[in-house]
């Protein structure tokens, strides 16, 4: 086959004319029509039917007056309304998406889904006998013992279902360690960053925990370790901390923070949602932390769901194994079981064993790879993203602050500053303008520390022509800043709706988040309908 | 991973040509040199140790099967097992529809190119709303247990009280969630229940609300499966202590049985995994709160609240978070209410296109159905000669206690010799929860017919004798 024998598409254009998929479809309440209905429900048998009238069963206090005010569809468009909405959702698998930066999203195998559909998984009771569970609790374990092996601790537990509900396992934990160490301690403060997730804040504040946020230095981009010997004391009760931060800059010194964690007798707990860089490079244990937490949904290849399900695996040292949450699996060389006899656990952080099926994925994956694929993950994500951030610090308008010159991990933060300042184009305004390429672009959590910020994690599953066409879709949006900021301004041009009206979501009287309050807020729009309804 | 010119089909620039013309891009002249701000004292200077990889699909494949065999399915056996996770019917488009790759592969997206996640959990929300008859409702999150200890901070945080009261018959598993979520900021004191009915002890209830009362949480039907018919009285009795009276319910009970909200209940909450969720040991849960749209109670749900809005061009919908910057983790840190993160987004859309499937003659058939079901199945287990049914006055939708003091078997040996006959028969109270020891707990619902509980009943007879 000769190359240029045919003509392909100018690349360069491809993403120039998209067009998302745009099917102005109605709220579902707008298409009921009561003569319809999509599936008949299972009716009681004859003989139970004989047994008793179903309605007798039900307490007349407590009976239903008016069945709810569902919409009636045939089945045929329920399934067509899901379906359009879904073509208006750009997953993962049709986008270019480098752009969820912290989130790393990356190929989910197919293959994968074909386990956890199974009915040995699908359809398995989290509760049934242990006989039942044999091949659930065999790859919990096994997953567990890789894991163990990544990270250099002694115990993973798969109770969590997000990361922030494994920071929240981990902040229990060290509660949890303290007052069976030291009863009566006065441990009331944890220590975290600002570039750690909010959610290291967040879910150790809801323990209780007064919380002590290091910020950065203006230069290296990293928390100082002279602000934390400040901050620790004899009320620290230990430390939330990603490394490398969502800058993408791994911590040299953090073996000093966690041995100054020590040296108060607290404890130094590792958010690892930002591990997709380091697998099979270094791990928590050397770097002193005494528990860690991965998001399988994330570097582990689990699909995001839209927002879950997920699983924050939170692994520990030994001496705090006691503590982790109840049930642990066991095995006893021949088969497993469950061991609920945990005196000293924090008790349940979720419910059953968690999501089981995102261990499944997990397990699947780490096998399709094995030591040397995993590492191979690490080191070509680092080479994706240094790739990315000596082609995206050219384009006019965008820096990546802190650590000039030095390479960064499986990130950057990214500012367009300087784009913001010559053309009033926003952060915001080019995430809006990426959408008409088919693209998502991530700004960062707030506070805003880098101005106009942007976030790329490129992951190790893209190929090198995606992530060009990725950057020449920015290069394109930074260009128009500067010839045509109004277009920028005012996008999205090519997606599924134009700009939303925000003014309704921070006042009581206008927002709804049901189509029942918007019923009552607005009826003028339905005044119309009444006679028909 | 065998040495080789080509990538890893997982990962396309590990062939050797990319990454040289990469590392030329970038100017370094290897991969380590992209790592030289880890310092050589923390990098593990040895290959991990893990069994070799399954290179090819194939072999994966054959490998996860051999595993997966091992299990023993819903449909394997003969499912009674409940207590917060149940085998119900699921319609062949929540399948569909949840496993899109657009829905399945997305994650947090603008309105602007994930508005069909916007708009379906707008809608998963508002037919929750009818379900429950609240205004408000949230983006779910983890499971019940959390969406219960979440409801308890939500009343903690409304009335500045410093305690909780909670039924002694809720989920001992989410009572252990709750406390360790919940005791740096309230003491739960347990509310009795009569052991003839299940009912809440109102006399006990009224004795221990007090100013201190941030309010009291109860499950109806309750662990024990009995539905609670003072729920109006409860209500009443919490409302005048100044507390926030908080429901768990299992929405699909509330086609037949009326919204708790509707009799005066402030907030809701439950669990969606039976609306069209496969059991997912265990992975189907996702938790849903309910209240009235009310800024009291609005501006501390710490979950997303979808909005829905209008574009600049007419005739579009637009979608957005409602109090987005104050109110929650990502906008405010420590400072928003609880945290706010990945929770389970796609069954709340899968709920979604349950109840749409469903409609209200589908909700109010799927309600009489399991209520008929699971009432045939006691009545059959309570002629048994050994064995009693507790609370025998209450009123129950899917669940019930068999008591196995009388018997010659304990209710793990029964588990354990009806499991051999591939039948899950329920799920063990010993252990679990005080005063229920010997017990075991059993779940029919729509998808039982009365041949299999008659099995099941037959199966417990001849263990009995």
């Amino acid at each position: 086959m000769t190359k240029k024998s045919h003509q392909q598409i100018a690349r360069e254009l491809k993403t120039e004319t998209f067009h998302q998929a745009k099917w102005n479809e109605p709220i579902i309440f707008e298409l009921s029509d009561p003569t319809q209905q999509a599936v008949v429900a299972n009716a009681p048998d004859e003989k139970v039917r004989s047994a008793g009238a179903p309605a007798d069963f039900i307490p007349a206090e407590i009976r239903r007056k008016t069945p709810p005010a569902l919409p009636q569809l045939g089945q045929m468009q329920v399934l067509k309304h899901f379906l359009r909405l879904s073509q208006e959702n750009l997953g993962a698998d049709f986008n270019i998406d480098i752009g969820q930066g912290t989130c790393t999203m990356k190929y989910s195998p197919k293959i994968n889904e074909s386990f956890v559909r199974s009915h040995k998984i699908a359809d398995s009771h989290p509760l049934a006998p242990v006989k039942a569970l044999q091949g659930t609790l065999e790859i919990y374990h096994k997953t567990d013992l890789l894991l163990r092996e990544i990270s250099g601790l002694d115990r993973f537990t798969f109770q969590p279902r997000s990361g922030t509900q494994g920071i929240l396992a981990m902040a229990s934990i060290i509660r949890k360690y303290h007052e069976a160490n030291q009863p009566g301690n006065q441990r009331d403060q944890i220590i975290t960053t600002m570039f750690s997730h909010p959610s290291d804040a967040a879910a150790a504040h809801v323990l209780g925990y007064e919380i002590i946020t290091l910020q950065q230095d203006p230069v290296t981009g990293l928390p100082s370790f002279e602000d934390l010997q400040k901050a620790v004391g004899p009320r620290t009760a230990g430390l939330l901390i990603t490394n490398p931060e969502d800058t993408g800059i791994f911590n040299p010194h953090i073996k000093k923070f966690t041995d100054l964690l020590h040296s108060v007798g607290a404890l130094a707990g590792y958010d690892q949602a930002n591990a997709n860089g380091l697998l099979g490079i270094t791990r928590a244990k050397e770097a002193g932390f005494d528990m860690c937490f991965f998001n399988l949904h994330k570097t582990f290849s689990v699909p995001h769901g839209c927002g879950g399900p997920a699983c924050g695996a939170v692994g520990v040292v030994e001496k705090l194994i006691p503590h982790l949450p109840c049930p642990l699996v066991e095995f006893d060389g021949k088969s497993y079981w469950l061991n609920s006899d945990m005196p000293l656990s924090v008790g349940k952080i979720g419910s059953f064993l968690g999501v089981i099926p995102a261990v499944v994925r997990t397990y699947a994956w780490m096998r399709a790879l094995g030591a040397a694929g995993l590492k191979k993950v690490a080191q070509i994500a680092v080479l994706n993203n240094n790739y990315l951030l000596s082609k995206i610090t050219k384009i006019t308008g965008a820096s990546a602050p802190y650590a000039a010159g030095a390479h960064r991990i499986e990130q950057v933060r990214y500012s367009w500053q300087e784009l913001h300042e010559q053309t009033g184009v926003s952060t915001h305004d080019i995430t809006n303008r990426m959408c008409d390429h088919g693209m998502h672009m991530w700004s960062s959590h707030h506070p805003f520390i880098v101005p106009e910020p942007m976030t790329i994690e490129p992951t190790e599953a893209y190929a090198q022509a995606e992530l060009d066409e990725y950057v020449r879709a920015l290069e394109s949006v930074a260009r128009e800043a500067y010839t045509d900021p109004e277009t920028v301004k005012t996008a999205p041009h090519r997606s599924c709706i134009s700009q939303i009206d925000h003014s309704s979501f921070d006042d009581p009287q206008k927002w709804a988040m049901t189509w029942r309050a918007y019923k009552r807020k607005y009826p003028e729009e339905f005044t119309q309908n009444q006679s028909a309804e | 991973m065998s040495e080789n010119h080509k990538s890893h089909p997982y990962i396309p620039n590990s062939a050797p040509a990319v990454v040289e013309k990469m590392l030329a891009q970038i100017g370094a002249s290897s991969i380590e040199e992209l790592y030289q701000t880890i310092p050589q004292d923390l990098r593990i200077d040895r290959e991990m140790d893990m069994p070799p990889a399954l290179e090819s699909e194939y072999q994966l494949t054959r490998h996860m099967n051999s595993l997966l065999k091992k299990n023993k399915s819903g449909q394997d056996c003969l499912c009674f097992a409940g207590a917060g996770c149940a085998m119900h019917y699921v319609p062949a488009i929540c399948d569909e529809i949840n496993q899109r790759s657009e829905f399945l592969t997305a994650y947090a997206g603008e309105p602007y190119e994930d508005l069909g996640r916007f708009q379906a959990l707008f809608e998963y929300a508002s037919m929750l709303g009818e379900l429950v008859e609240c205004e408000a409702v949230n983006i779910p999150t983890y499971d019940w247990n959390q969406a219960a200890a979440t409801s308890i901070r939500m009343a903690h945080r409304i009335t500045k009280r410093d305690q909780i009261l909670i039924s002694e018959l809720i989920d001992p598993d989410r009572l252990s969630t709750i406390e360790n979520y919940c005791r740096s900021a309230l003491e739960i004191v347990p509310v009795k229940h009569d052991s003839q009915t299940g009912l809440i002890d109102l006399a006990d209830l009224k004795a221990k609300l007090s100013p201190r009362s941030a309010g009291f949480y109860f499950e109806t039907p309750s662990f024990v499966g009995t539905l609670e018919t003072q729920v109006a009285k409860i209500a009443d009795l919490v409302r005048q202590a100044g507390g926030i009276s908080i429901a768990g319910v299992d929405p699909i009970s509330l086609g037949v049985v009326n919204p708790p909200a509707v009799m005066g209940v402030d907030i809701t909450c439950g669990d969606l995994q039976p609306l069209g969720i496969h059991m997912n040991s265990g992975g189907g849960q996702a938790g849903f709160i309910a209240t009235a749209d009310d800024p009291i109670f609005v501006q501390e749900y710490p979950s997303r609240l979808f909005g829905i809005s209008k574009t600049v061009r007419a005739g579009e919908w637009g979608f957005g978070d409602i109090l987005f910057d104050d109110r929650t983790s990502f906008g405010a840190r420590e400072n928003g209410k609880e945290f706010v993160g990945t929770a389970s987004a796609l069954w709340g859309i899968t709920a979604g296109v349950y109840l749409a499937l469903m409609g209200p003659t589908g909700m109010s058939q799927l309600g009489e159905t399991i209520i008929a079901n699971a009432n045939y199945a006691k009545s059959q287990i309570a002629k048994l000669p050994g064995v009693s049914v507790r609370n025998p006055q209450g009123a129950i939708f899917k669940e019930f206690v068999v008591d196995f003091a009388g018997a010659p078997v304990t209710s793990t040996q029964a588990i354990d010799a009806l499991f051999e006959q591939d039948i899950i028969a329920g799920v063990d109270l010993t252990g679990k929860l005080t005063g229920y020891e010997n017990c075991m707990l059993i779940c029919v619902t729509e998808i039982h017919t009365s041949q299999e509980i008659d099995q099941l009943t037959a199966a417990l007879s001849s263990i009995l004798k």
